[in-house]
């Protein structure tokens, strides 16, 4: 289990690091914090002919809240999203999130510009990047793009960056006072990567959702921000129209296959955090069971 | 800590002033360990040595057509690329059989495959480099031309006349059966009132140590010497072998066994790699090192469970067992495992089905066939936690069926605690378990009322909780009743020498082998007390067949047992020769002195008469100072090996609290209980910790460990990623108490206890599961305990 033999370059600088992106493309590779892309490297499954690593972009890492935008760099690692109080502050969805991400030796490497330009569909930040309607900033040879969460992910570790593009930062609107937010995931293990799980965040006023965001993953090739949510919004939620929900829910999904869960499982599971998410944003325990039949 | 029975009208050497014996005492080796100055095999790096790298077989079955490696040899750093029929010249193959194990047969394994490979994971070439990453490298430019065959993967119809037969020679797929039929099974069950019927599913799973194998193998031309340097847990085994298939005297082997990163059975047999190993260092007249990788551990490290059980049970109204009943079958892959077999866990569990139980009525059936998957083997408490789950499960489906709790059930057919000696159903002799003791004390425990209560209030609220509970027996202190008898050159005796240094410090050697659970520790408290000196005066030497006594090592829960025996003896022995020494140049005699606190002391009284230290000057520098007629032997050799029963059986019973979450399939440990009774313990913190790493193994095969192969015989999940290890975040406190009924056999009075925990805490969560399923009319019988399974079996999916 050695990689191949690899060139290696320490990007000096942002502009350093497209230099390199831009002479070598998909030849190259950018190196973050490295948990998903060493383990790949060294079972061989790749075998860049370049590693660019950015650790040392020190511009690239932080989080700054700004006229209600919080955005952070490419290179903050897992473990300062979980601490920062900024994001405590205006996207706790994402520090509850986060507490799920791996252990705390892959959160103190992991970084949130890799995980979301490795695009695992079971990974938990792609997912909220939806929920909370995140832009992600990519720059390249021709300058900077900025790219909604909703078209970013396109399937298996594939995105809408291309092989000279370095993902940069993420920006999010600081959500509407008020709002609330519900995570969950099954995994088998502490730490694991979800068979199912739900990012989601919403507005309740007088029992009643007058918005509601539900970023699912592990449920398809990539993260989904469900639209079956509408179905939830502006109405008194019964059983009925839970279950309503859920049925639509149902069709949005196209699940896969794997060690853990066959795509019925995992169809099964959505709804049932569907339901537990619903119950618990609108404090109706009797709901909890309600999508399940 | 309850003893059964007190057998200490006369004090026993143990029993001596400051004696460790009973005392959790820190691991001598702890230190060395965590200041990273262990010396593990890869640690180990020799003059001229050499990388290999095993270019395995992507297939599970095929024919080897061609391989050319022309391009590989000619990459940076490559020194040979060797093929099966190369290696041949230098080492002979091997057959996996035992003589006792009537009917058993298996085909010659090569150290690399010659014609075929059998499953995917055999090697098909050795690249060797001057690094791992170079022979790697070179690894991907051999081409091997394969044709590919029909492989056998489901053991279900391995048997079947349309299957193909994997070794023509053998006729047929089927390796060994076993029927075993006592008392009177057809009418015990035409009397009962109930009969209950079930079908147990294993999965397949492996040891996943954490320090893979390992092994530098060292041949000196100049000397006609190998030294094999392995992380093995029999090095007189290795040695044996080793020498055997090379052509060699078991004195032209030395094999040195430092540090080991675990190894629960995965490092107790012969693997072709390592085979091979050996061979190329006398081939290319150099050492070589070998150390697997995950992915190799995973494919190559023996497998062990996958069976399939059917299983019957006979009760009477009154809670009566009256029969019980199973025909298993499991699959070991394309061989027997070379030279304990692959038989052995299948026989075991013949053995052991209704062990703890009265009844005499048993019939059982086993057999073992061939499949093109990875070899299976023993590993840790082999058979046991099948036989626990069929036998312990089937208990539960019979309790359920007449409406009794599951702990009235056993106590009115556990065997009584004054019965003993007596035997079970299958022919074992039980010399003195303690199951109604070990009850009583798990009931109070765990509360186990208390917790039926809560278990129905919070079951009105939709919370499904269950208790399972398993009582089992144990085999420890094998004698040569488990291998030697069938041919096994494998010892089933441990010797230990003890000596006393020129400043009255001890150096004992010992040959039972230490992989983590203590057995530096064990052997250092035992020499420490027995002796008199303190412990850190005791230094223990182990691993190293040059310089140990020759012995069987460290498995089958027996280093305590027999090798703890050994040292005792020992002992006993140098302190008798020290005690005449001193007495001679005290004028006293013997029997009025007595060693304490590194000295020679009036046993009247405890006065201090001579310091070890100024004895020992004495004997080795002024030995002209001695009366006349006096020969110091401050050095003593004694070993054991238990002859009056096959094997010391230990017995206990666990139990498991847990919450199952009906919706998703998940299931919470909450709580698990295990007392058990392995007679003398010497150091209750080893124990324990042997006790809660069984059961975390155990509660691994229960809820996640699983190999899985696709119908190809693929193994899709050779990572740690997707194959899953018990960790602690899932695990639950683990309670363990202790009933303590010592072997007569010996005078140290311990059986094993490394196997206890894992023997039945999948039995114990199974029963629990079920338990907690009983409002829904679901029966679960498969493990591991998946959401996917607990899903299906309750029709939510
Ligand atoms: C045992 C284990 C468990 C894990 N569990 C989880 C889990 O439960 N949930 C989860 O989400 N993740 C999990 N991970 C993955 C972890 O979160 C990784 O940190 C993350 O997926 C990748 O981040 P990284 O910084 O390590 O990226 P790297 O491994 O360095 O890179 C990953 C990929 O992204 C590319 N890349 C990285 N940064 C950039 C950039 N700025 N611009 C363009 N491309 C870039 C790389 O070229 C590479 O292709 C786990 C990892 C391990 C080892």
């Amino acid at each position: 289990m050695k990689a191949s033999a690899f060139a290696y370059a320490r990007a000096t600088s942002v502009a350093d690091a497209l230099e390199l992106l831009t002479a070598h493309g998909e030849r190259a590779k950018v190196l973050s914090g490295g948990q998903s892309l060493l383990p790949a490297m060294n079972l061989r499954l790749i075998a860049p002919e370049l590693i660019i690593d950015i650790g040392a972009l020190t511009e690239l890492r932080g989080v700054v809240v700004k006229e209600g935008v919080l955005t952070i760099g490419a290179l903050t690692c897992h473990a300062d999203l979980l601490k920062s109080p900024e994001i405590a502050a205006h996207a706790p969805l994402l520090t509850d999130a986060v507490a799920h991400v791996a252990h705390p030796a892959i959160r103190n490497r992991g970084t949130i510009g890799g995980s979301l330009a490795h695009a695992d569909p079971a990974s938990e930040l792609p997912a909220c990047m939806l929920t909370l309607g995140a832009t992600i900033i990519a720059r390249g040879p021709g300058g900077e793009r900025r790219i909604a969460a909703s078209g970013f992910f396109a399937g298996i570790y594939e995105t809408a960056l291309a092989p000279q593009e370095l993902l940069v930062a993420v920006e999010l609107p600081v959500p509407p006072k008020n709002s609330t937010h519900f995570f969950h995931e099954f995994a088998r293990r502490q730490g694991d990567y979800a068979i199912v799980g739900l990012a989601a965040q919403a507005f309740v006023r007088d029992g009643r959702f007058t918005d509601l965001r539900l970023g699912f993953f592990a449920v398809g090739d990539r993260p989904l921000l469900a639209r079956s949510a509408g179905k939830l919004v502006d109405v008194a939620i019964t059983p009925a129209v839970l279950a309503e929900a859920a049925s639509a829910l149902n069709d949005e999904l196209d699940p896969l296959e794997d060690h853990q869960a066959t795509p019925a499982m995992r169809r099964h599971l959505a709804k049932i955090l569907l339901a537990r998410c619903v119950s618990s944003l609108l404090a109706r325990p009797e709901l909890r069971a309600g999508a399940s039949a | 800590m309850t003893t059964a029975r007190e057998n200490s009208e006369t004090l026993s050497a143990l029993d001596r002033p400051n004696s460790y014996i009973g005392k959790t005492v820190p691991r001598p080796n702890l230190d060395r360990l965590m200041q990273g100055r262990g010396l593990y095999v890869s640690d180990i790096e020799l003059p001229r040595m050499a990388h290999v790298v095993f270019l395995r077989s992507p297939h599970a079955h095929a024919k080897i057509n061609g391989i050319d490696a022309s391009t590989a040899k000619q990459m940076p750093g490559v020194i040979a690329v060797v093929s099966g029929s190369e290696l041949s010249t230098v080492i002979t193959p091997w057959v996996g059989v035992l003589s006792h194990l009537k009917g058993l047969k298996s085909a010659p394994q090569s150290a690399i495959a010659v014609d075929r490979v059998c499953w995917q994971g055999e090697a098909v070439a050795a690249v060797v480099a001057s690094s791992r990453a170079q022979a790697e490298d070179a690894a991907e430019l051999v081409s091997v031309e394969y044709e590919e065959l029909d492989a056998v993967t489901d053991m279900r119809t391995a048997l079947d006349p349309a299957t193909a037969v994997i070794h023509a020679s053998l006729g047929d797929n089927l390796a060994f059966e076993r029927n075993h039929d006592a008392g009177a099974v057809d009418q015990a069950f035409a009397e009962s009132d109930e009969v209950v019927e079930a079908e147990f599913v294993f999965g397949r799973h492996t040891g996943v140590t954490l320090e893979p194998r390992a092994v530098v193998a060292d041949w000196n031309a100049a000397e006609a010497r190998l030294t094999i340097y392995q992380g093995t847990q029999a090095p007189h085994m290795v040695q044996n072998i080793a020498a055997l298939h090379l052509g060699l005297k078991e004195s032209q082997v030395r094999v040195v066994c430092k540090d080991v990163g675990g190894s629960f059975g995965i490092k107790v047999h012969i693997y072709a790699d390592e085979m091979a190993t050996y061979a190329l260092s006398k081939l290319l007249r150099r050492p070589i090192k070998f150390v697997a990788d995950r992915v190799e551990s995973f494919n190559t490290d023996i497998h062990a469970r996958d069976h399939r059980c059917k299983g019957k049970i006979g009760v009477t109204r009154d809670g009566t067992i009256t029969a019980f009943e199973i025909d298993d079958l499991t699959g070991i892959g394309p061989y027997s495992m070379y030279p304990r077999t692959s038989a052995i866990e299948a026989n075991q569990v013949v053995n052991l089905v209704g062990g703890p139980y009265l009844t005499r009525n048993y019939r059982a059936r086993a057999r073992v066939v061939f499949q093109n998957k990875n070899v299976m083997c023993q590993y840790r408490a082999v058979g046991h936690p099948i036989a626990c789950s069929v036998t312990e499960g089937l208990v539960d489906l019979a309790a359920m069926k007449i409406g009794m709790d599951p702990i009235e059930i056993r106590r009115r057919n556990l065997i009584a605690d004054d019965a003993y000696p007596c035997a079970s159903p299958s022919g074992l002799r039980f010399e003195q378990l303690s199951h109604h003791a070990s009850l009583a004390k798990l009931i109070k425990m765990m509360g186990y009322d208390a917790l039926r209560a809560e278990q129905t209030a919070l079951r009105a609220k939709g919370i499904h909780r269950g208790i399972g509970i398993a009582s089992f027996i144990e085999v420890t202190n094998p004698s040569a009743a488990f291998y030697g008898v069938g041919g096994a050159k494998i010892s089933s005796q441990d010797g230990v020498a003890v000596r006393l240094d020129a400043q009255g410090s001890v150096i004992c050697q010992t040959s039972i082998t230490e992989q983590g659970q203590g057995s530096e520790s064990l052997t250092a408290q035992i020499v420490g007390s027995v002796l008199g000196v303190s412990m850190d005066r005791v230094r223990v030497i182990l691993g190293d067949t040059d310089i140990t006594p020759y012995g069987g090592g460290t498995w089958a829960s027996r280093g305590a047992g027999i090798g703890g025996e050994a040292a005792l003896q020992a002992t006993k022995v140098l302190r008798k020769n020290i005690l005449d020494v001193a007495a001679a140049v005290l004028q006293s005699t013997p029997g009025d002195l007595d060693i304490v606190n590194n000295g020679v002391v009036n046993a009247a009284d405890g006065t201090p008469r001579i310091d070890l230290s100024e004895l020992a000057r004495i004997v080795y520098f002024r030995p002209d100072t001695l009366p006349p007629g006096i020969q110091a032997e401050f050095m003593a050799t004694r070993h054991f090996v238990p002859r009056e029963y096959p094997f010391a059986f230990t017995n206990g019973v666990q139990a498991s609290w847990l919450e199952v979450d009906t919706d998703t399939g998940f299931v919470k440990l909450l709580k698990h209980w295990v007392v058990e009774d392995c007679g003398t313990i010497i150091n209750p913190q080893l124990v324990d910790e042997q006790i809660r790493g069984g059961v975390v193994q155990g509660l691994g095969a229960a809820l996640f460990e699983k190999c899985v192969y696709d119908e190809r015989g693929q193994l899709t999940n050779a990572n740690m990623a997707d194959y899953l290890v018990p960790m602690s975040g899932e695990m639950p406190d683990i309670d363990v108490g202790h009933v303590v009924s010592p072997t007569l056999e010996s005078e140290l009075g311990a059986k094993g206890a490394g196997e206890a925990g894992t023997a039945g805490a999948a039995a114990a969560v199974t029963n629990a599961v079920n338990d907690a399923l009983r409002p829904f009319g679901a029966i679960i019988t498969e493990i591991p305990l998946t959401p996917q399974v607990i899903l299906t079996a309750l029709g939510r999916i």
